[in-house]
């Protein structure tokens, strides 16, 4: 009832592990794919190992969490065993992957055997990474198409959301040759320790996730389906089925859920049978919510 | 939660390489939890609690350094407690504490014999003047005690001190990893708790940094029993601060 066809992928259901969230080794992605997500996205994938930055790099807020993990990983020369691992459980695995330079990029993607690509241009927090070239539309459509000749593999661009419209930068994604849009990473925040003056983050300030940015999140999904003509996968905020159901009316083909799954292991199993359930008491399809709240 | 702020009250020398920091603020855990110490403007990193208002560190590196340069009336950032820790079970029970392992087995001694349950325990360090919390130990119960150079106990490692004969209901492990892979392959797996020591990131269950075969160790764990840590990564290798994996 919830099955469907991303970019190629069959999928289950419309829910996705995001990026960052168990998906720095393959038994903890495989974890999350058996217990009920469609697909899985790895933590984000460099050239070189990175360590991150300091702690405390994660903290719960009111109403969400901020991290500034600093793009963490093993580099993805010592990723293939790992993406082996998790595609054991039968389920598309998505790399995400980031760099410094086009070339950073064709090199990762020009390598890996991944299900599809999302490339990690949207990363707050991560000096000369992510958002630093996600916010230019040129360099955005540049790597995107550097990448689409490195490989067959379905192409995700990752969006960031600290910009003043996302559409440009979604529209430059396309041009490049994208195959989906994924919007968005976190919002630019920070939190100081009033007993000490210091910024809790040992990267000072970070990303917000969760609840908090639900509503920018759908927003933001709602005008790239209205501006785009490839399809757009949402994230931000999602902790239950009404999240993902809310997500899917603004124009998201699928979700990705990332904080929630935290306190939540089996959140993906859960959404999926809600979902089912509310659906058949409306007596609606996946169909007709997609996009519902552009059509009323 | 974002950190709360912790007063140090009193500083313990237990070894000359282990502290234990008292605070004003007191917690009230399982015995094996852990809490995140943030030292501001270095690091922050897990520590069990020790007791309900302390932990018990060991010098090591960068953080635990600039902790031991810390006093009555400093203060640091403490979150949690956090993770599942011991399962107390049985009539009698046996603690294996390798070194500074013995800082979530000491609150746990004291709980079963609070309770009547019959505590002995295999305490191992390096040296005579390493050995943690043994007086703690003893109030608790009986201890048989191992050291790497022989100045006190028997000569070697706190394994060769589990008998062969198996009379324990329960037995409760933490210490260097392949010290825990030792126990583990010579105990029934399924009576033995282990608390494990990975590279804690978020320490809240979101990153995956901390993960033994998919577990989380910060969320899951840090207490996991034999029969999920056989035939595992554990003892096999770890990750470092990148997510590669490390021989062990
Ligand atoms: C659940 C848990 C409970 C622990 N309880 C105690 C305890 O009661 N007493 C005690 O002395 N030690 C305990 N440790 C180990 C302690 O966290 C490390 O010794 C400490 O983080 C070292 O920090 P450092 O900056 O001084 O060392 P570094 O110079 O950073 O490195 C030395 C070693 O410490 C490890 N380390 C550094 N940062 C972390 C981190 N964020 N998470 C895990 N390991 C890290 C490194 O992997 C390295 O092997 C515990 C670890 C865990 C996972
Ligand atoms: C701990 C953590 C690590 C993350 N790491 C990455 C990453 O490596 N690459 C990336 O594109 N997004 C990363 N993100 C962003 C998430 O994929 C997601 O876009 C964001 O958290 C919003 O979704 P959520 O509210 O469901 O968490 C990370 C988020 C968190 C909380
Ligand atoms: S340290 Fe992040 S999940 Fe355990």
């Amino acid at each position: 009832m919830l099955s469907l066809t991303l970019t190629g992928l069959k999928l289950k259901n419309p829910l996705l592990l995001a990026a960052g969230v168990m998906g720095t080794t393959g038994s903890s992605l495989k974890r999350i794919a058996d217990n009920g997500a469609a697909a899985v996205v790895t933590k984000s994938l460099g050239v070189e190992p990175k360590t991150g930055h300091a702690n405390p790099s994660m903290v719960e807020v009111d109403c969400g969490y901020l991290n500034a993990m600093g793009l963490p990983n093993p580099s993805y020369k010592n990723f293939q065993q790992e993406i082996d691992i998790a595609q054991d459980s039968g389920v598309p695995v998505i790399a995400s992957i980031f760099g410094g330079c086009a070339l950073d990029f064709l090199e990762i993607a020009g390598t890996l055997d991944a299900d599809a690509f999302e490339l990690n241009v949207s990363c707050p927090h991560a000096h000369g990474f992510g958002a630093d070239i996600g916010t230019d539309p040129a360099l955005v459509e540049d790597i995107t198409a550097a990448v689409k000749t490195a490989t067959d593999a379905p192409v995700w661009v990752k969006l960031t959301p600290n910009v003043t419209d996302i559409k440009i930068i979604g529209l430059a994604a396309q041009r490049g040759g994208a195959d989906a849009v994924v919007a968005i990473n976190t919002v630019r925040g920070m939190a100081i320790d009033i007993e000490s003056g210091y910024p809790v983050l040992g990267n000072r300030f970070g990303g917000l996730s969760g609840r908090a940015i639900k509503p920018a999140a759908i927003k933001c999904v709602y005008d790239l389906y209205d501006a785009l003509d490839i399809p757009v996968i949402g994230v931000g905020g999602i902790s239950d089925w009404k999240d993902a159901v809310e997500f899917i009316m603004a124009g998201a083909l699928a979700v990705e859920i990332g904080s929630a799954v935290g306190n939540n292991i089996n959140i993906f199993k859960y959404i999926s049978k809600d979902m089912e359930a509310f659906l058949a008491e409306k007596e609606w399809t996946f169909n007709e919510i997609y996009g519902m709240a552009h059509k009323i | 939660m974002k950190p709360v702020n912790a007063v140090i009250t009193k500083v313990v020398e237990e070894t000359p390489t282990v502290r234990t920091f008292f605070f004003d603020t007191s917690f009230k855990p399982e015995p094996g939890q852990f809490v995140m110490a943030w030292i501001r403007g270095v690091d922050e990193i897990p520590m069990a609690l020790s007791y309900n208002n302390a932990i018990t560190v060991q010098k090591v590196g960068t953080a635990t350094s600039a902790l031991f340069k810390l006093g009555e009336g400093d203060s640091i950032g403490i979150r949690g407690p956090s993770g599942n820790g011991f399962e107390l079970k049985g009539d009698h029970i046996l603690l294996i504490a390798g070194g500074v392992g013995a800082a979530p087995l000491s609150p746990l001694a004291e709980k079963a014999s609070s309770q009547g349950i019959k505590v002995t325990t295999l305490l191992g360090a390096k040296t005579k003047e390493e050995l943690v919390f043994r007086e703690r130990f003893e109030a608790a119960g009986s201890v048989m005690i191992a050291t790497d150079d022989g100045s006190e106990g028997i000569h070697g490692y706190v394994t060769q001190l589990i008998p062969e004969q198996e009379s324990y209901d329960r037995i409760y492990c933490c210490g260097p990893e392949i010290m825990m892979k030792k126990v583990l392959d010579k105990v029934e797996p399924g009576k033995a708790q282990f608390s494990l020591h990975r590279y804690i990131k978020c320490g809240i269950g979101i990153c995956g940094a901390c993960c033994v075969d998919g577990l989380r160790v910060c969320k899951d764990g840090p207490v996991f029993g034999g029969e999920v840590l056989k035939n595992s990564e554990f003892g096999v290798y770890r990750r470092n601060e990148c997510g590669e994996r490390v021989r062990v």
